[in-house]
């Protein structure tokens, strides 16, 4: 892909982040805050509390049109297609080898589906979903005009139904409901990438500040925080979440990734399912897993892991666990050293430290209904 | 931006206090700024000689980890230990509590060749 050379977009929310005094960086071609106060204070205030996200950066792309529904279903892993309206799917959409394209979620919204994809990816998804689109489908381009709020922890559920009542509350984890029509669209969904409970909200761009304001004047009294994509990134670490780029990409396909449980294999057919099911029948010869150091230096992307002193692999992503109180991990291992309970080498800056394979979610006291979001048979 | 008048620098932002034969070496309030928090702090042991200019241990933030650089080359006499319990005391303390190692200073001449504070923040001025 080409890097464009146009300075970052600027999300709806930009006047606040420059008001709190928030640290902005580029981020996926978005200027965004990576800290306000600091990562440790924002991550345990989402772990303990509740906190709020400027996701604004994610792309939306909306489906319409009678083959919509089956149209998304042949473009991702996960059952996309028979889906109760407010449902909503985590999935990835595969390459004909089974590569990850990207990892996005598919809201049922009605007839139509949207898709929420990552920010980096956007205009590669869209021009792969375009491509492939048949007669019956409209492909429409919804990101300038959306704004994203997560609001996290295990005190959003106060915060929410604050503003959209008991139907807020009842929603179960991965539900989602719509409101409004025209600027006052807003869809209210349970779901999050924190490992806490938490609800994602998405209004149109020009209410996009009413809604900041709305949300920080119903979490006053649960003392609500502003959260960067620093604490956005040692959460979803700890829950072993994959991040596209680090843990997904093009070459790693969804079962090694440890996402085959998002791939429907009765579905009679999506985009790379005949790879798919190649892969299974060989076995994945490299499994994406946790790793829990026994030392205070951090690993980073890209350090390589030893077992019975030989390589088996490298770390796909590297922080402080914060929640779990030592350095944490995740990387691709094959054989032996594959397998939760293995100890492990992880070469930092030419230091051998030593560290525990765990499977994922690292951390387990997260208040997420369930780690694996499933999708109804 | 905290930049005391009393210290020297680098451009790689550490910083010293001269005592006698000795100089504190710490990494200075933009540096913790930058680095965000900090997490670990990996030190030489007394006895470790260092030259000008070369690393001699790194900070871990959540984020990044960082090289640190001597500023004088010369024979380390003490690390701060209280690091490894507490390493946020690089953000709390930069210029204090967050002091990293005190080396005898070998060639005295090179710390004329850091820069004061005015050339410091002149030289943050460039980089911001």
């Amino acid at each position: 892909m080409l890097e464009t050379a146009t300075a970052p977009k600027r999300t709806p929310f930009h006047p606040r982040h420059v008001a709190l005094g928030a640290k902005m960086v580029p981020f996926a071609g978005h200027e965004m805050p990576i800290q306000y106060e600091g990562i440790l204070t924002e991550h345990r205030t989402v772990r303990s509390g509740v906190g709020v996200f400027d996701v604004s950066h994610m792309g939306e792309i909306r489906l319409q049109g009678p083959g919509a529904a089956a149209y998304a279903n042949r473009l991702v892993t996960n059952e996309a297609g028979n889906l109760p309206g407010g449902k909503v799917v985590y999935t990835p959409m595969c390459l004909e080898t089974g590569g990850i394209i990207d990892d996005l979620l598919v809201y049922a919204s009605g007839p139509d589906r949207l898709l929420v994809v990552n920010a980096s990816n956007f205009e590669k998804d869209i021009a792969w979903i375009r491509r492939h689109a048949p007669a019956d489908v409209t492909v429409v381009d919804e990101n300038a005009q959306t704004a994203q709020l997560a609001v996290q922890g295990p005190r959003a559920e106060a915060v929410v139904a604050r503003l959209y009542g008991d139907r807020a509350r009842a929603l179960g984890f991965y539900e989602a409901f719509e409101e409004g029509a025209g600027d006052d669209w807003t869809l209210v969904s349970r779901t999050g990438y924190t490992g806490e409970d938490g609800f994602e909200i998405y209004v149109r761009a020009r209410r996009a500040l009413d809604l900041w304001d709305r949300v920080f004047e119903a979490g006053k009294s649960e003392g609500i925080r502003p959260i960067g994509l620093g604490a956005r990134d040692t959460l979803r670490l700890e829950m072993g979440y994959c991040l596209y780029g680090n843990d997904i990409d093009e070459t790693t396909n969804p079962l090694e990734a440890g996402l085959g449980w998002t791939v429907r294999w009765e579905k009679q057919d999506f985009i790379g399912l005949d790879a798919l099911r190649r892969v299974k029948e060989a076995g994945v010869n490299r499994r994406l897993l946790g790793l829990v150091l026994e030392e205070d230096r951090i690993a980073r992307a890209g350090c390589e892991v030893r077992f019975d002193e030989k390589p088996v692999g490298r770390v796909t992503s590297g922080s402080m666990g914060i929640s779990v109180g030592r350095p944490v991990a995740m990387a691709y291992l094959a054989g032996d050293a594959a397998k939760p309970g293995a100890r492990v080498e992880v070469i930092t800056r030419g230091t051998s430290a030593p560290a525990a394979v765990t499977s994922r979610p690292i951390y387990r006291n997260g208040s997420v209904k369930s780690p694996k979001p499933r999708s109804p048979k | 931006m905290n930049v005391p008048k009393s210290l020297h620098y680098t451009k790689e932002h550490e910083w010293i206090r001269v005592e006698g034969d000795e100089v504190i070496v710490g990494v200075t309030d933009y540096a913790q700024g930058e680095l965000g928090d900090v997490i670990f702090v990996e030190l030489p042991a007394p006895g470790t000689k260092v030259a000008q200019m070369k690393a001699f241990g790194t900070i871990d933030a959540v984020k990044t980890v960082s090289d640190l650089f001597a500023p004088v080359g010369g024979e380390v006499t003490a690390v701060n230990t209280e690091l490894k319990e507490n390493p946020a005391l690089v953000n709390q303390s930069p210029y204090d509590k967050g002091w990293m190692v005190r080396i005898r200073v070998a060639n005295p001449k090179e710390i004329d060749t850091l820069l004061n504070a005015g050339a410091y923040e002149k030289h943050l001025g460039a980089h911001a």
